[in-house]
């Protein structure tokens, strides 16, 4: 009984005439859905499985099908004649567009049972001389499959051989999903034997008594990136470390270009020797010739690339874009080893290298050499630790899954570069980091948070969004996070108030929160504040080389202070203020990013005031006034209207109000004394994402800052309520009415352990309860007559806490992938999402 | 909202008969945003005084407004002046109050209709942006005695200064029925706004109580292009019916006139999109994508070129987009015709695949509209990623700038300009990018040349 053995990930080809049991083969050994059958499609375009007419549309169909499957991974099986050689090389092309291997697999049946089994079908009445013009194409195609260019060919005849044989499927090569590490992933050698053992024992790897192979004790193995050879001075030593790690399983290794072309030079195939070939093959020489012979048989069977830890880690010498993990396919093979190359050559001769990691959005990490860089930096999750060690640089390793990077100097420039190392690899590309993807933000986008599992963003919302970012945005690297819009409670129960604290405790009461912090709520523009310890310390982190305190932006990311200087002076202050309260050290990090309130309103607010606020009291307070005037005129010729003229004085006493209120939040800034900061949130810092932490850990640390510097912050009054407790919830209360009443706009009420869910899930993070009289501004002058609160009373707050909740988890998952160091798309995704929502409509006075 | 009208005119009382109003009694009628109340604080035979006191319910008129406008969700619809200064509101509120005064009857004095009458009218709170000197434009001619105040601000922040308000009184010697024709016009086309939205209907209103006057008076252009807020067929409709019986020439001089300043205006950009052309033909390009296309003036300039295969245009703006396709009337094209132009919706501080490929693009008075933080990604994404043959960026030419009396020193000419360059400035930009991108560059100037400050527009055509 005979095996077939498939790859995991395959193009199977069924060959056979008409009649021989392609489709009941295929049934026998392969899911229904992985068989493409060309009768099948013929049925699909035409509705006659038989109908020779639909053929080439039918084949349109399976083409296409093919296609997706095998762009998706998929194994898959064509059911089709495929006797002839062009039916078969459009496959064939299929299959190494996307990377996979083809199989034929031929089913060489008598050809009179054919006849006899087309016979037998009603639907079906090929004459004989169909089949037996198939059988001869058939025939004559044996010799060549193989050179066709399909990897494996099995040739089955005769119903028997047919009938025996078993399908088994095997992984292909490079593929070690089932492989999680622990690695240390050491890049390009190039023949630095010295470099190499001391990066060796700094990773805790050492030869074990009676072993000469380097082992790690806690069992990690060493991933070598390739072109271990050339150049450097021990290719040899190099080589034999790295052959005794592989043979003892404390170490794998994939192929470089360097490897490849030494290879062909042992094997006596006749190459160029240059870039450093030359050393290699003059050191091997001084070697036993068996060694050569060895050195030939290891490099044969490296292979280009390894998929790792369920797919989330690839190492290819030169990379390797997310389309080709896990394919094989000689162009799969020429990226990993040569990298993007177009064939063209730079002036110094090198071939051209296109930015593919610039491209790069697969999920999985993919670590690489083969272009010297001065320092390993990520970009969008894939990272060059090739750091020029045989030019006078480093060798590196990266640790995995810690994703830490070791590094070990060289000791001497063996090997003088023809060309200067880059310095950033992003800059040696010639494209800004900066720059995103179109693609990536416009349309109907669903996006993954870890809060809220998936926040859908609406195309039309996309489209305003595209508009906002691009013109009025700060850059987009600094958009790490937008905040959420806010919810206010529920409508009191009280007539004559719209807001009250009773119904927000009673809600997080009802959503099972033990205990809330009442925040004061300032009255000013919300300002995210991202500051650095010092001037170009923190900025590298963002993807900026400036000299820059910082950035501070408004909720819609714009830039709070514009080009002004002064921003960068209020930073300062701000850098210094957290210098005092000692929170750098503290934090363990060179940069925050802070969610605050920046006061007073009239800074950034003043032309609204005057526009709106200012232009509405002047207008009232004349325009009541004159009513008045005319009324007790209308009095005086002995006409009863004392009632309307009551009804006045309380307007004019209201109009009055709403003018006390707006300049209460207004004061001149001529210089940075005049602005406060009111930070709220500590959001983040390098390695961590504080926004989760419960509020009294930030209010414990936030309250450093005015200590430090009254000037420049201001304190937030709190106030922690016990849900339940009605002592403890008066007193609540009776805090929200004393602040209110002496003019500030409210408060925030927000669960102490920030993150709660709740029966119907994610509870709201903060409700705000506005004051009385704010509410002036909000919902017009006279908004407490009786008349007009009645109506305003009914307003509906459902879609507002969808909106908060969605928002706040984009916020949140945007702050986590910085943190945790995802590329700028992914980052950009979020803040772009929570813009987007913003566009949604909802009343605005809510 | 609050307006007075008084007469001297004795008997003075004689006023109650001609407003169909009891100066003893107290009338109301309700309106759909309010009330109307008629109250008359003096009325005696030397002088007596109707007041027309309004109140605005100012949810009542939210909620009509969001009926007929749309979801417009700002906050100045729940905080504004409406309620307390003249507008629209005030013009239904006269129309209600005082209908058989406006249409000139009165059963009980019917001798005193069509007599001019010594008239005040006051109002605290006249709302106009544009200040006092439109104010007297518009009712001067009128012969109206004008006496305007402006109100502040704000008292307690003085640096405020004033706001577009003003207390106001008019005096004439003038027929009532025709002072409330006036009023009724003019209030809305001081405040610049309707509280309803303007159709057909409103060009009728405009002739029938501007019958008398409107034809006459020096700013009827401005009065019906404010009154009917813009909608330039229906500007057009009212002006030609207002001047159906009128000979022609009376009024030409003033149409070519009003031609002239617009075609010296449009000037600049046509004479841009005229250049851009010539470049793009000269380099035989036949795909273009112009960034920034806003309504597709340039788009539709460029279909008419022989030759040219395909027209893409560009922009960050959905709203713009639409207008495009509605001004290029993609609806209506030929299948042929329309195969060649496409409008999409992106932005050039975005990496665009769909903008690779094209002979030419062209960025017609873009960069001054982009951050200058932004226009890296700019260029990368143009010069770096799209890499067209040629790209043509013009922006303006800020040395010229002195030469526009109505620009302030150091003042843009587009509030939405984020910056403006020199020629040394826009040529060191062009340099920069033409190095790092492997293009060269040719930069010269568009419109008017002053010998010391160069064209009013800079253009650059960077070839590789």
């Amino acid at each position: 009984m005979s095996t077939l053995r498939l790859p995991d990930l395959c193009l199977v080809v069924l060959v056979g005439v008409s009649g021989s049991g392609k489709s009941t083969f295929a049934a026998q050994h392969f899911l229904r859905t992985e068989v493409v059958s060309s009768d099948f499609c013929r049925g699909l375009v035409s509705d006659d499985e038989n109908d020779q007419s639909a053929t080439k549309a039918a084949f349109d169909v399976l083409n296409y099908i093919v296609e997706q499957r095998l762009e998706l991974g998929r194994l898959t099986v064509v059911d089709a004649t495929n006797v002839q050689v062009e039916a078969r090389k459009s496959l064939i092309d299929l299959a190494r567009r996307h990377h996979v291997l083809a199989v034929a697999i031929v089913l060489d049946m008598p050809i009179d049972l054919c006849i006899a089994r087309n016979g037998a079908r009603v639907d079906r009445q090929f004459g004989p001389h169909v089949l037996r013009n198939q059988s001869s194409q058939l025939q004559r195609s044996l010799r060549r499959l193989k050179r066709e260019g399909f990897h494996r060919v099995y040739h089955l005849t005769g119903e028997q051989e047919m009938a025996q044989v078993l399908v088994a499927r095997e992984p292909v090569w490079n593929d070690r999903r089932n492989d999680h590490g622990p690695f240390d992933i050491i890049g390009d050698v190039h023949g630095c034997i010295d470099e190499l053992v001391e990066l060796l024992e700094v990773l805790g790897y050492c030869r074990a008594a009676g072993e000469d192979a380097y082992s790690h004790p806690e069992g990690r193995r060493v991933v070598f990136l390739g072109d271990l050879v050339d150049r450097g001075p021990g290719t040899p030593a190099v080589l034999r470390l790295a052959m005794q790690m592989v043979r003892h399983g404390s170490a794998l290794c994939i192929s470089g270009n360097h490897e490849v072309k030494l290879l062909r030079a042992l094997q006596g195939t006749k190459v160029e020797v240059r870039h450093g070939l030359g050393e290699s093959l003059e050191q091997l020489r001084a070697e036993p010739s068996s060694f050569s012979d060895e050195v030939a048989e290891f490099l044969d069977h490296l292979i280009s690339h390894y998929v790792f830890d369920d797919g989330a880690l690839v190492v290819a010498h030169a990379g390797l874009p997310a389309s080709m993990h896990g394919r094989t396919s000689s162009a799969v093979r020429a990226f990993a080893l040569y990298g993007d190359t177009s064939g063209e050559s730079d002036e110094y001769g090198f071939p051209v290298r296109y930015p593919w990691a610039e491209d790069y959005r697969g999920s999985a990490s993919v670590i690489y050499g083969h272009t010297p860089v001065k320092e390993p930096v990520w970009v969008n999750r894939t990272l060059c630790i090739d750091t020029g060690c045989v030019f006078g640089g480093s060798l590196t390793a990266l640790r995995y899954p810690e994703r830490e990077i070791v590094s070990v100097p060289a000791r001497e420039v063996y090997y003088e570069p023809a060309k200067p190392l880059g310095v950033d690899p992003r800059k040696a590309l010639g494209r800004e980091p900066g720059v995103l993807d179109v693609g990536e933000v416009l349309g109907k986008h669903i996006i993954e948070t870890r809060l809220r599992h998936t926040v859908t963003i609406r195309e039309e919302n996309s489209l305003a969004a595209l508009e906002v970012m691009s013109r009025f945005a700060v850059d987009p690297r600094w958009l790490v996070y937008l905040p959420a819009t806010m919810s206010p409670t529920a409508t009191s129960a009280q007539s004559d108030l719209l807001e009250s604290p009773e119904e927000a405790f009673a809600y997080y009461a009802k959503a099972g929160v033990a205990e809330v912090v009442c925040e004061e709520k300032h009255m000013g523009s919300r300002a995210v504040v991202v500051v650095f310890r010092d001037v170009g310390v923190g900025s590298h982190r963002f993807g900026f080389e400036t000299s820059s305190n910082g950035m501070v932006y408004t909720r819609t990311g714009r830039s709070f202070f514009g080009e002004e200087d002064l921003g960068q002076r209020f930073l300062a202050r701000v850098r210094a203020g957290i210098e005092a309260a000692g929170l750098w050290d503290e934090l363990a990090t060179e940069w925050l990013i802070l969610d605050c309130e920046l006061l007073p309103w009239s800074f950034k607010a003043e032309d609204l005031m005057r526009r709106q606020y200012a232009v509405v009291g002047a207008a009232a307070a004349r325009s009541l006034g004159a009513e008045r005037e005319v009324l007790e005129a209308v009095a005086a010729r002995g006409m009863d209207v004392t009632r309307a003229i009551e009804q006045l004085n309380q307007r004019i006493g209201d109009v009055e109000s709403f003018a006390k209120v707006y300049r209460h939040y207004g004061w001149p800034v001529g210089s940075l004394d005049d602005l406060q900061l009111a930070p709220f949130q500590i959001l983040a810092g390098e390695g961590s994402v504080h926004a989760l932490r419960d509020h009294a850990w930030h209010l414990d640390l936030i309250k450093r800052l005015p200590e430090a510097d009254p000037a420049t912050f201001r304190s937030t009054r709190t106030a922690f309520v016990t849900l339940g407790d009605r002592g403890s919830q008066e007193r609540g209360y009776a805090w929200w009415e004393d602040l209110t009443r002496e003019g500030c706009e409210g408060m925030v009420v927000k669960p102490t352990q920030v993150v709660h869910f709740g029966r119907d899930g994610l509870t709201q993070p903060a409700l705000k309860v506005r004051g009385r009289e704010y509410l002036r501004l909000v919902y017009g002058p006279e908004y407490t007559d009786p008349q007009h609160l009645a109506r305003l009373r009914t307003r509906s707050l459902g879609r507002k806490r969808s909106l908060a909740l969605r928002e706040f988890s984009l916020g949140i998952e945007g702050l986590e992938r910085f943190v945790t160091g995802e590329p700028l798309h992914r980052v950009h995704e979020c803040a772009f999402g929570v813009l987007a929502l913003e566009s949604e409509e909802v009343d605005p006075r809510l | 909202m609050l307006l007075t009208i008084t007469t001297t005119t004795s008997p003075a009382t004689d006023l109650g008969f001609l407003l169909h109003k009891n100066p003893d009694s107290h009338f109301t009628a309700t309106l759909s945003f309010g009330t109307a109340h008629v109250v008359y604080p003096e009325a005696n035979h030397d002088r007596c005084t109707a007041a027309l006191v309004v109140d605005v319910d100012p949810i009542a008129l939210v909620r009509a407004r969001q009926s007929s406008s749309g979801a417009e969700l700002a906050l100045s619809r729940y905080i504004n002046d409406r309620p307390y200064s003249t507008s629209s509101l005030t013009s239904v509120a006269l129309i209600k109050a005082f209908s058989t005064a406006m249409g000139g009857r009165c059963k009980e004095r019917p001798e005193l209709v069509n007599r001019p009458l010594s008239l005040e009218v006051k109002m605290p709170v006249v709302s106009c942006a544009q200040g006092e000197q439109l104010v007297r434009k518009l009712f001067e001619p009128l012969k109206y005695e004008v006496e305007i105040h402006p109100i502040a601000l704000d008292e307690r922040f003085t640096q405020w200064g004033e706001s577009s308000l003003f207390a106001m009184t008019l005096r004439g010697e003038v027929v009532l029925a025709h002072l409330l024709s006036h009023l009724y016009v003019l209030l809305p086309v001081l405040d610049d706004e309707k509280h309803y939205w303007v159709g057909q209907e409103e060009v009728d209103k405009l002739l029938r109580q501007g019958q008398e006057w409107l034809a006459s008076h020096p700013e009827r252009d401005l009065i019906a292009r404010r009154y009917l807020r813009y909608h330039h067929d229906l500007v057009d409709q009212a002006l030609s019916r207002l001047f159906d019986d009128e000979s022609e020439d009376s009024t030409n001089g003033e149409a070519e006139q009003s031609q002239e300043t617009s075609v010296r205006l449009q000037s600049l950009a046509a004479q841009r999109r005229v250049a851009v052309r010539e470049v793009l033909r000269s380099l035989g390009a036949r795909k273009i994508v112009d960034l920034g296309c806003g309504e597709g003036r340039l788009i539709k300039e460029l279909l008419s070129e022989q030759g040219i295969e395909r027209v893409v245009g560009l922009d960050v703006a959905h709203r713009a987009l639409k207008r495009a396709s509605l001004h290029l009337q993609l609806e209506t094209m030929t299948p042929r015709e329309r195969s060649r132009v496409e409008l999409l919706h992106g932005s050039v501080t975005y990496r665009d695949s769909r903008l690779v490929g094209f002979d030419a693009a062209t960025a017609v008075e873009v960069i001054e509209h982009l951050d200058p933080t932004k226009l890296g990604a700019f260029e990368s994404n143009v010069f770096g990623f799209a890499r067209p043959t040629t790209v043509v960026v013009t922006t303006p030419n800020s040395d010229y700038n002195s030469l526009f009396s109505h620009l302030g020193e150091g003042e843009f000419r587009h509030p939405d300009h984020r910056f403006e360059w020199n020629r040394q400035e826009f040529d060191r930009w062009c340099r920069v990018v033409a190095d790092s991108y492997g293009y060269s560059v040719v930069i010269s100037g568009i419109g008017d040349e002053d010998v010391e400050r160069g064209a009013s527009s800079q253009m650059a055509v960077f070839s590789r």
